[in-house]
C-alpha cells in the first residue's frame, strides 16, 4: 500500500511561487504585442520574489513529501545562486533577444520553469525526483538551446543536445534502476540504510549503478570524457542561454551529485570516488588541453567551463565539511565570472555578426580601456588569480580536496590551472598587446551593462571580502 | 597602520592617475614621479626608527581578514625585509624617472610601475601565507603588461614566457601553503595561515618536509632564478623596457632569495641542511654558467641578463652556506646586485635610445663621444665585477667566506666566476668603449643629460657607499640573520621532531613544547563546541 504524501506547501514555496510566475508569464505574453520588455520585468520580479521566499526559512531542515524532498540551507544557498544566474541572463537578454530577433515569450518562460527545475534538483534526496529535475531543466534547455529557429548552429545545437541529452537520461535511470533493484528502495536515506546493512554481500551491480550514475551526471554536467556536445551547443545557443547553461543546471546537478554520492551510496567507500576522480582529471586536462586551440570565443569558454568542472567535481569527491561549501562558493563566483565576459561579449557583438572570433579583440585596450580591463580581470579570474574571487574559490575547493589527503588531484589541478593561464592570457594580449583590426561598434545597453557590473563587483568582493559569503556556504555545509 | 600605508600608497597613486586627463601627460608624469618618491622618503621612516637590537618584526600590523579561515592582513618588517622594502619604493621612483621620455600610453606605463611597486612592497612585508601568495601573484600582472605593452618584438613570447614559468611555480607553492595550512590545523586545532603562529607551532616530519621544501623551492628558484629554471629571464630582460629590466632586476628577482630566507629556512630546517649540497651546486653551476654564457652575448641586454644568473647564484650559494657571513652576505649582495645591474640596464636604455641598437659590434669608440656616460658605465661595471671599495666586493667577498666555511671545494669553483664575471665585463666595455667603430652614426652621440644624471648618480652613490662604509646597511639585519641561523642550525630542530632521539640537553625544552601544544588542541576543542 502506498501512504499518501504529505503535501507540505511551504517547503515548496520558492518553487510555486516561481511557476506561477511562469504561468504569469505565458499568459500575459498573449497581451502585449511585439514587444516583449514587460515579461522581463515580471520575470525579474518573480525571480526575486522565489529568492525571498526561500531566504525567509528557518529552523531548517526540513523532509517533507514521505522524505524525498528537502529544504536544507544547501537548497537555500543554490536557490539563491539559482535565481541570481536566471536574473543575469535574463538581464542580458533584455537588449540581446530584440537584436537576434528572438522575439518569443515562452523564452523567459522557459528560463523560469527551468529554474524551478534546477530548484527541485537541489533539493531532492529521492532518486525520483532527482530525474524529474533533471528532466525539467534539461528540456527547458533543448528548447532554449534552439530557440533561434531560423539559425543552422542554433538548430544544430538544440539537435545534439536533445539527443546526447536523452541518452544521458537513460544511462542514469539504468543506473538508478540498479540502484533501486538492489536496495529496494529510491529514497536516499534509505540507500544509505540499505548498503549499510548489506556488509560483506556482493555488490557489483550496485557499483555498476554508480558508474552510470557517474556517466550519466557527467553528461549534464558536462564532464570529460562526456563532453563532446558543449562546445558546440554553447557556440549554437544565444550567447544568454549560453552564459545560463555554464551555471545554473551545472551548480543543480552538481549539489544533486554530492547528497547522492555522500548521503545515498557514501556508505559504498572506494567504488565511486576513483571513477569520478577520473572523470574530474580528464575534465580539467581534457578541457584545458581543448581550449588552448579554439579561435571562437564561445567554444574557448565552453572548453574553460569543461575544466572548471573538473575542479568542482574534485570537490564532490571530498568527504569533510568544506566540500559543499567550497562547491557552492565556486559556483557563485563561477555565475559572476561566466555572466561577466558574456556581458562583454554581448556588448561587443554587432548587428548581424556576433563578434564571436578571438581576433576581434584585438586593440580593445586603446579604444575602450574600461572594458578591456573588465574582461582581463575577468579572464584572470576565470585563471585563478588573486585578489580575484577566482583565486579564493580555488583555494577553496583544494583546501577541501587536500584535507582529504589528496594532494596528487591537487598537484594535477594545479598545473592545470598552469595551462589555463595560457588560454586566458592569449585574450589579454589580444586586447593588450595587438593593434585593433578593425573597429569596435560595442552596444553599451544599460541593462547589459548592468549585468557586468554586477559581475565585476561580486569577483572583486568575493575576492577581497569573501568572508560573509564563506559563513553562509559554511552554513549551507551538508555535514 | 603606517606601514600599511606606506605599501598602499603607490596603489592609491595609480588610482588617483587613472582620473588625471591622459593628454595632460606633463601632470601624469609629475603625479607619478611625486607618489614615487614620496613613497622612498617615508619608506627612509622605517630606517631610522629600526630597532636593530631584535629579530621580531616590527612595525606590525594585524588585522583579521577572512575570519572563517583565520587569514589575516598581517604586515611587519625585520632585518631580512627592510633593505629590500625600501630598495623597491627607491628603485620605483628610479624607474619612473627612467620612463620619461616614452611616448605609448605614458598614462598605463605610470599606473603599471605603480601598481607593482604595491604588489612588490606587499611581498616583502606580508606575514601571512595567503597574503603573501596574493601579493605573490598580484605584482605578475603589472610586469607581465609592462613586458607586453612596452616590450622589444618578440615581446609576446616573453611575455608568456614570463607569467607561465612564475605561475607554474606559485601554483605548486600554493598546493604546499594549503598542506601545511591543513597540517597546522590538524595538529594545534587552530585554522590559521599566519605565517609566524605556523613558524612557531607546527611540527612537519621529515618526509613531507622534503616535498613541500621542493614545492616552494620550486616557486623560489625560477624567480631567482637559479640555473636550470632561469630560461625565462634572458628572454624577459631582452624584451622588456629599460624600466621593466631595472624592476625585474632590481627587485623581482630577489623575491625569490628573500622567499628562501623568510620561508624555506625557517620552517623547513632540515630540509635545508637536507638538499644543501644540490642547492649549493646548482648555485654554482648557475654561476659558472652564467658568466660563460655571458661572455659569447652579443646583444648588451643580453649579457646582463646572463650576468644576473651568475650573481643570482652567488646570493643562493651564500643563503645555503647557514652561516653568519654567507647570510650577511647573501643579503648585502641582494642590494647591490639590484643597484649594479639596475644600472647596468639604465646605461643600456641610454645607449639603446641613441642608437636603437644593443648589439655590441654596432658600438665602439664611445669614450670619445660620451665621456661622462662611459665614466659611469666603468663605475658600475666595475662594481658588478666585485672590485674593491665598492659594492660588490663586500658581497662576494662575505659569501665566499661563508660558503668556504661550509664547503672549501664547493667556494673554490664559485670563485672561478669572480674572474669570469671581469672577462666578460671588461670584455664587452671594451669593445663598445675603445674599439674603432664601424659605423659612423656613433660619431654624433650626445653625452647623459639632466634626466639621466639623476638617475644614474643616486646609484653610483650608493656603489661607493656600501664600498667603502657598509655599516650603515651591514647592520639592519645583524638580529636577524642570527635568529635565522640558529632555526636552521641541526642541533635546534632534531630533537623538536624526534623527541626520542632527543639528547639531554634538550629533553627539557621539549617536553615544554609538546606539553603546550596539548593544551592548544583543548582550548579549540572546547572552541569548537
Amino acid at each position: 500500500m502506498i501512504a499518501a504524501p504529505d503535501i507540505d506547501l511551504v517547503s515548496l514555496a520558492p518553487v510555486l511561487t516561481l511557476s506561477a510566475f511562469g504561468f504569469a508569464v505565458l499568459i500575459w505574453d498573449l497581451f502585449i504585442g511585439k514587444d516583449k520588455t514587460q515579461l522581463i520585468y515580471i520575470s525579474l520580479l518573480g525571480l526575486f520574489l522565489t529568492a525571498v521566499t526561500a531566504f525567509s526559512k528557518s529552523n531548517l531542515p526540513v523532509y517533507s513529501f514521505t522524505n524525498s524532498y528537502v529544504v536544507d540551507n544547501l537548497s537555500v544557498f543554490c536557490v539563491i545562486i539559482f535565481t541570481l544566474s536566471s536574473g543575469l541572463a535574463i538581464l542580458l537578454s533584455a537588449n540581446y533577444n530584440p537584436e537576434k530577433g528572438i522575439e518569443i515569450g515562452e523564452y523567459y518562460c522557459l528560463i523560469l520553469f527551468c529554474t524551478v527545475g534546477m530548484i527541485v534538483l537541489s533539493s531532492a534526496v529521492d532518486l525520483i525526483l532527482i530525474f524529474l529535475g533533471i528532466e525539467v531543466v534539461s528540456i527547458s534547455l533543448y528548447v532554449l538551446a534552439g530557440i533561434r529557429r531560423d539559425d543552422l548552429k542554433s538548430n544544430e545545437a538544440a539537435l545534439k543536445y536533445f539527443l546526447l541529452g536523452a541518452f544521458a537520461s537513460g544511462f542514469l535511470l539504468y543506473g538508478m534502476s540498479l540502484i533501486y533493484g538492489f536496495t529496494g528502495t529510491t529514497n536516499l536515506k534509505g540507500i544509505m540504510a540499505a548498503i549499510s546493512a548489506m556488509d560483506g554481500k556482493d555488490n557489483s551491480f550496485l557499483v555498476l549503478g554508480c558508474i552510470l550514475f557517474i556517466v550519466g551526471f557527467g553528461f549534464k554536467v558536462a564532464a570529460a570524457p562526456f563532453h563532446m556536445w558543449s562546445p558546440d551547443v554553447y557556440q549554437g545557443a544565444p550567447s544568454p542561454i549560453t552564459a545560463f547553461m555554464a551555471v545554473g543546471p551545472k551548480a543543480a546537478s552538481l549539489v544533486a551529485m554530492f547528497r547522492v554520492f555522500h548521503t545515498g551510496i557514501g556508505g559504498l567507500d572506494g567504488s565511486w570516488e576513483m571513477p569520478l576522480a577520473v572523470v574530474a582529471v580528464a575534465s580539467m586536462t581534457l578541457g584545458n588541453l581543448g581550449a588552448i586551440m579554439q579561435t571562437n570565443i564561445k567554444r574557448l569558454l565552453a572548453y574553460s567551463s569543461i575544466s572548471h568542472v573538473g575542479y568542482l567535481l574534485m570537490a564532490v569527491i571530498a568527504k569533510n565539511s568544506l566540500a559543499s561549501s567550497s562547491l557552492l562558493f565556486y559556483m557563485l563566483t563561477y555565475t559572476f565570472m561566466v555572466f561577466g565576459v558574456f556581458g562583454i561579449i554581448i556588448i561587443l557583438g554587432k548587428k548581424g555578426d556576433e563578434n564571436l572570433e578571438i581576433e576581434g579583440y584585438c586593440g580593445l585596450s586603446n579604444k575602450y580601456p574600461l572594458l578591456a580591463l573588465a574582461m582581463a580581470m575577468f579572464m584572470l579570474s576565470l585563471g585563478g588569480l588573486p585578489p580575484l574571487a577566482g583565486f579564493v574559490a580555488k583555494f577553496y575547493v583544494f583546501s577541501a580536496v587536500l584535507k582529504e589527503g589528496h594532494t596528487i588531484l591537487v598537484t594535477i589541478a594545479v598545473l592545470n590551472s598552469v595551462i589555463s593561464f595560457y588560454y586566458y592570457l592569449k585574450i589579454i594580449v589580444n586586447m593588450y598587446f595587438k593593434d585593433a583590426n578593425q573597429e569596435f561598434q560595442p552596444n553599451f545597453q544599460p541593462l547589459t551593462l548592468l549585468v557586468v557590473i554586477i559581475a565585476l563587483v561580486g569577483i572583486l568582493d568575493l575576492g577581497i571580502f569573501p568572508g560573509p559569503i564563506i559563513s553562509l556556504a559554511e552554513n549551507a555545509s551538508l555535514f | 597602520m603606517f606601514l600599511t600605508f606606506v605599501t598602499f600608497l603607490p596603489l592609491l597613486g595609480a588610482i588617483g592617475i587613472a582620473f588625471l586627463p591622459e593628454k595632460d601627460e606633463s601632470l601624469i608624469k609629475l603625479t607619478a614621479l611625486g607618489v614615487a618618491i614620496t613613497d622612498f622618503l617615508l619608506s627612509l621612516v622605517f630606517y631610522f626608527n629600526f630597532d636593530l637590537t631584535t629579530p621580531n618584526m616590527q612595525f606590525e600590523l594585524s588585522a583579521v581578514w577572512i575570519e572563517n579561515w583565520g587569514v589575516n592582513f598581517h604586515v611587519g618588517l625585520d632585518g631580512i625585509s627592510l633593505l629590500l622594502y625600501i630598495m623597491t619604493t627607491f628603485l620605483t621612483a628610479i624607474c619612473i624617472v627612467s620612463v620619461w621620455t616614452v611616448k605609448k600610453r605614458i598614462k598605463e606605463y605610470m599606473m603599471a610601475l605603480l601598481v607593482l611597486s604595491t604588489g612588490m612592497l606587499g611581498v616583502f612585508v606580508a606575514l601571512d601565507l595567503f597574503m603573501f601568495y596574493v601579493f605573490w601573484e598580484l605584482q605578475l600582472v603589472p610586469m607581465y603588461l609592462i613586458i607586453g605593452i612596452w616590450g622589444g618584438a618578440r615581446r609576446l613570447y616573453a611575455s608568456i614566457k614570463f607569467f607561465l614559468y612564475t605561475a607554474f611555480g606559485s601554483l605548486l607553492m600554493l598546493v604546499a601553503i594549503i598542506w601545511m595550512y591543513q597540517l597546522h590545523a590538524e595538529q594545534t586545532g587552530i585554522y590559521t595561515t599566519d605565517l609566524m603562529t605556523i613558524t612557531n607551532n607546527i611540527d612537519i616530519p621529515f618526509g613531507p618536509q622534503k616535498w613541500l621544501f621542493v614545492a616552494f623551492f620550486l616557486a623560489f628558484a625560477i624567480k631567482v632564478p637559479m640555473f636550470p629554471f632561469h630560461t625565462w629571464l634572458p628572454d624577459a630582460h631582452v624584451e622588456a623596457p629599460t624600466a621593466g629590466s631595472v624592476i625585474l632586476a632590481g627587485v623581482l628577482l630577489k623575491m625569490g632569495t628573500y622567499g628562501f630566507l623568510r620561508f624555506n629556512l625557517p620552517l623547513f630546517p632540515y630540509a635545508c641542511n637536507e638538499f644543501m649540497p644540490y642547492v649549493g651546486w646548482l648555485a654554482v653551476v648557475g654561476i659558472v654558467y652564467g658568466a660563460f654564457v655571458s661572455m659569447v652575448q652579443e646583444d648588451l641586454k643580453k649579457l646582463v641578463a646572463y650576468s644576473s644568473v651568475s650573481h643570482m647564484g652567488f646570493v643562493m650559494l651564500g643563503i645555503f652556506a647557514f652561516n653568519h657571513y654567507g647570510i650577511q652576505g647573501a643579503l648585502i649582495q641582494n642590494i647591490n646586485h639590484g643597484i649594479s645591474t639596475s644600472a647596468l640596464f639604465l646605461l643600456v636604455g641610454v645607449i639603446y635610445d641613441r642608437r636603437h641598437t644593443r648589439m655590441i659590434k654596432e658600438f665602439g669608440g664611445i669614450t670619445n663621444v660620451m665621456p661622462k656616460y662611459a665614466i659611469i658605465f666603468m663605475i658600475v661595471a666595475l662594481s658588478s665585477i666585485g672590485l674593491p671599495g665598492m659594492n660588490g666586493f663586500v658581497g662576494e667577498f662575505l659569501i665566499l667566506l661563508g660558503i668556504f666555511q661550509a664547503d672549501a671545494f664547493m667556494a673554490g669553483v664559485a670563485t672561478t666566476g669572480v674572474i669570469f664575471a671581469a672577462c666578460y665585463i671588461l670584455w664587452m666595455f671594451q669593445r663598445v668603449m675603445f674599439l674603432k667603430s664601424n659605423s659612423p652614426e656613433n660619431a654624433k652621440l650626445k653625452d647623459l643629460d639632466f634626466r639621466e644624471y639623476a638617475m644614474l648618480l643616486p646609484l653610483v652613490v650608493l656603489i661607493f657607499w656600501i664600498g667603502l662604509y657598509p655599516k650603515p646597511f651591514m647592520k639592519t639585519f645583524d638580529a636577524s640573520v642570527t635568529h635565522l641561523i640558529s632555526k636552521v642550525d641541526p642541533s635546534n630542530f632534531k630533537p623538536k621532531t624526534h623527541t626520542e632521539h632527543a639528547d639531554s640537553g634538550h629533553a627539557g625544552k621539549t617536553e615544554h613544547k609538546t606539553e603546550h601544544k596539548t593544551e592548544h588542541k583543548k582550548e579549540s576543542h572546547s572552541n569548537a563546541h
